[in-house]
C-alpha cells in the first residue's frame, strides 16, 4: 500500500462520512439556523438604532458556533463507536485499510461536513447583514476571519469527541467533550487565575489551563462585531495551535483504536 | 502451498468489571487449509468459529500464536487485497444503495477506476440484485443484505474467501444460491473457508471440515472419507405389517411404518435376512449399506454437552 493509496483511501472514507451525514439530514439544522437568523434580522431591523450590525454579527456567529459544536459532538462521538456497534467496520477493515487511515478519514469526513455547513451558514449571516445594513463594509472581512476561527474550533471539538469515544461510551464522550468545550472557552480566565495563584494550586491551575483547549483565543466574535481588526499574528498562532491540538487528539484516538479488539 | 496456516492461535478475554477473570474464547488452534480447498468450520453457537475468523481478519488480536495467509504473515497489509470476508449477519452502511456500497468497497480494495463500475454490475447480477441496485440498503431484507455481503466479499476477485455463516437468515432458495456460488468459487480455483452449523451445507460443499467446540478444535477430516464408511450395517426395507421373528433373531432393529418395515442389521447377517424374507414370501423394496454421516462425526466430536474433548490426539491437520 503506497502513500498515494493511503491518501485515496482516506479520501474515500471521508467522502462516505460526509455523504452519510448529508443523507442522515444533518444539514437540516440549516433550516433552524435560517429561521433564527432571518427572524432576528427582521426584529433587529425594527427595534435597533445603529447597532443592527453588532447584533446580527454577534447573534449570527454565536449561532454558527453553537450549531456546529453540537453537530461536532454528536456526530463525533459516534464516528467510530457506531461503526463498531453496527459492525460496518468489519467489512472495511478486512480490506487493505489501516486502522489509522479509517480514523483519519472519518475525522476529515466530519470536519468536511462542518466546513460545508459553516459555509452555508456564513452565506446566511452575510445576507442578514446585507438586510440590516443595506451594504457591505471593509470591516466585514473580519467576520470571515471569525468564521475561520469557528471552523478551527470545530476541528478541535471533532478531534476531542473522536478521542473520548475511542475509550468511553458515547454518553460519557459527549459529556467529556462538552465539558472541555465549556472549560476551554474560559481558558484565558483560567490562565489569569493560575498566574495569581501560589504554590501547588498555582502549578495545578497552570497545568490545567494549558492542557485544556484554548477556545477563548479562537473566539473573536465580539471583536469583529465591533468592527475591530484581527491581527495576522493571532491568525497564524491560532491556526498552528488548532492544527497541533486536533492532530494530537486524533493521534491519541488512533493509538487507542490501533490496539482495540472489535468484539 | 497452504492458503491458511494457523499456528497455535489463541484468544482469551478479561471479563468482569471489578474482579477481572479470564474467559478463553479460543484454545491454541493449529490448522492448515490448502489452496483451492473448500473448508467448513463447524461448531455450535459460541464455539469459537467467529473468534477464529476475527483473529484472521485482524479485527481482534491474538493472546498468543500467529497465522500465515497466502504465505504472508496475517498482519501483512498485502494480505487484505487478496482476501474477501463476509461477517456473520452483516450490516452495511444503510444510507448507501447496493451499487454505491460495492463501488465504495471497490475503491477501498484498490479495484481500478477503469472497469470498476462494470465489475460492480457484474457482482450485482451474480447475486441477483441488479433490479434493486439503486435502492438504499435500509430498505433491504435480511436475505438481500446477505447477498450484498457475498457480492462485497468477492468483488475484488480475492484468492481466498472467508464466509461466516453464509447461509444464515436465508430462505431455501437463497441457501441454494449461496451453495451454487461457493461451488462456482471452487471451480474458479478459490480457497473458501466458511463457518456454519448447518451440517447438510457442509456435507454438500466441503472438501474437509473441522469441528470446534468450546474454543477447542475437536477434529478435522475429509468429508468424502467421513461419509464413505459403511459402519458394517445394512438397511433392509420390505413390504409387511409385522417383523418376522427370524429377523429379530438376527439382531435387527426394526421399525414398522404403514405397510413397510425398515430393519437395520449387521452386514454379516445380510444373506440370512434375505433368506428369511424369501421364506416368508415378503417383497423386498431395498437393501443399502448404512453410511456414516457428517452428523454422526460432528456429534461424536462434540461429545456430551459440557464435556471437554478427552484428548486432541485425533486431530489431523
Amino acid at each position: 500500500m503506497n502513500s498515494g493509496g493511503t491518501n485515496a483511501r482516506i479520501g474515500y472514507i471521508a467522502f462516505n462520512t460526509f455523504r452519510e451525514a448529508v443523507r442522515d439530514r444533518v444539514l437540516y439544522n440549516l433550516i433552524a439556523f435560517a429561521l433564527l437568523l432571518s427572524g432576528a434580522a427582521i426584529l433587529v431591523g425594527e427595534i435597533s438604532i445603529d447597532i443592527e450590525r453588532l447584533v446580527v454579527v454577534n447573534l449570527g456567529l454565536t449561532a454558527v458556533s453553537l450549531f456546529g459544536v453540537v453537530i461536532a459532538i454528536f456526530i463525533g462521538i459516534g464516528l467510530v463507536s457506531k461503526e463498531i456497534d453496527k459492525r460496518t467496520l468489519y467489512t472495511v477493515l478486512s480490506r487493505p485499510v489501516r486502522r489509522w487511515e479509517f480514523v483519519v478519514g472519518k475525522f476529515f469526513g466530519l470536519t468536511g461536513t462542518l466546513v460545508v455547513n459553516t459555509l452555508l451558514m456564513a452565506i446566511g449571516v452575510f445576507l442578514a447583514l446585507l438586510y440590516v445594513a443595506h451594504t457591505f463594509e471593509m470591516m466585514d472581512v473580519w467576520v470571515l476571519v471569525a468564521l475561520y476561527f469557528i471552523v478551527l474550533q470545530f476541528l478541535i471539538v471533532c478531534a476531542l469527541a473522536l478521542f473520548f469515544s475511542s475509550f468511553s461510551t458515547p454518553l460519557m464522550a459527549a459529556l467529556f467533550t462538552f465539558a472541555l468545550f465549556v472549560v476551554g472557552s474560559l481558558a484565558e480566565d483560567l490562565r489569569g487565575f493560575a498566574r495569581i495563584t501560589q504554590g501547588l494550586g498555582g502549578w495545578l491551575a497552570t497545568g490545567i489551563a494549558y492542557l485544556v483547549p484554548n477556545f477563548s483565543t479562537l473566539n473573536v466574535i465580539s471583536q469583529v462585531a465591533h468592527g475591530d481588526a484581527v491581527s495576522g499574528r493571532l491568525i497564524l498562532y491560532d491556526s498552528v495551535y488548532a492544527l497541533l491540538y486536533s492532530a494530537m487528539a486524533v493521534s491519541g484516538a488512533v493509538l487507542i483504536f490501533q490496539r482495540r479488539n472489535l468484539k | 502451498m497452504a492458503a491458511i496456516e494457523i499456528l497455535d492461535l489463541e484468544k482469551s478475554y478479561l471479563v468482569g468489571f471489578w474482579r477481572k477473570r479470564e474467559k478463553v474464547a479460543l484454545r491454541p488452534l493449529r490448522l492448515t487449509i490448502e489452496e483451492g480447498e473448500v473448508f467448513g468450520f463447524l461448531g455450535p453457537n459460541g464455539a469459537g468459529k467467529t473468534t477464529t475468523l476475527k483473529l484472521l481478519m485482524g479485527l481482534v488480536f491474538p493472546t498468543a500464536g500467529t497465522a500465515r495467509i497466502l504465505g504472508m504473515a496475517m498482519d501483512d497489509p498485502r494480505v487484505k487485497s487478496q482476501i474477501g470476508f463476509l461477517p456473520e449477519q452483516p450490516y452495511f452502511y444503510d444510507h448507501l444503495s447496493a451499487r454505491e456500497l460495492l463501488n465504495y468497497y471497490g475503491q477501498l480494495s484498490g479495484v481500478p477506476a477503469k472497469g470498476r463500475s462494470a465489475r460492480v454490475e457484474q457482482m450485482l447480477a451474480r447475486v441477483g440484485l441488479s433490479a434493486s441496485a439503486g435502492v438504499q440498503l435500509r430498505k433491504f431484507s435480511k436475505g438481500m443484505l446477505q447477498r450484498v455481503g457475498l457480492a462485497q466479499a468477492i468483488l475484488h476477485d480475492p484468492k481466498l474467501v472467508f464466509l461466516d455463516e453464509p447461509m444464515s437468515g436465508l430462505d431455501p432458495m437463497g441457501r441454494r444460491e449461496v451453495r451454487d456460488l461457493i461451488q462456482q468459487l471452487r471451480h474458479e480455483g478459490k480457497t473458501v473457508f466458511f463457518s456454519t452449523h448447518i451440517l447438510s451445507d457442509a456435507e454438500a460443499l466441503c472438501d474437509r471440515v473441522g469441528v470446534i467446540h468450546q474454543g477447542e478444535l475437536r477434529g478435522v477430516g475429509a468429508v468424502a472419507e467421513l461419509t464413505s464408511g459403511t459402519q458394517g450395517k445394512v438397511e433392509i426395507i420390505f413390504c409387511s405389517q409385522r417383523v418376522p421373528a427370524g429377523l429379530t433373531g438376527l439382531g435387527a432393529e426394526a421399525r414398522i411404518s404403514g405397510d413397510m418395515v425398515n430393519a437395520v442389521l449387521p452386514e454379516e447377517q445380510q444373506d440370512a435376512a434375505l433368506e428369511v424374507l424369501r421364506r416368508e414370501r415378503l417383497k423386498l423394496i431395498s437393501l443399502t449399506p448404512v453410511r456414516s454421516s457428517l452428523e454422526e462425526y460432528y456429534i461424536q466430536k462434540l461429545g456430551p454437552t459440557g464435556e471437554r474433548a478427552e484428548s486432541r490426539k485425533g486431530v489431523g491437520v
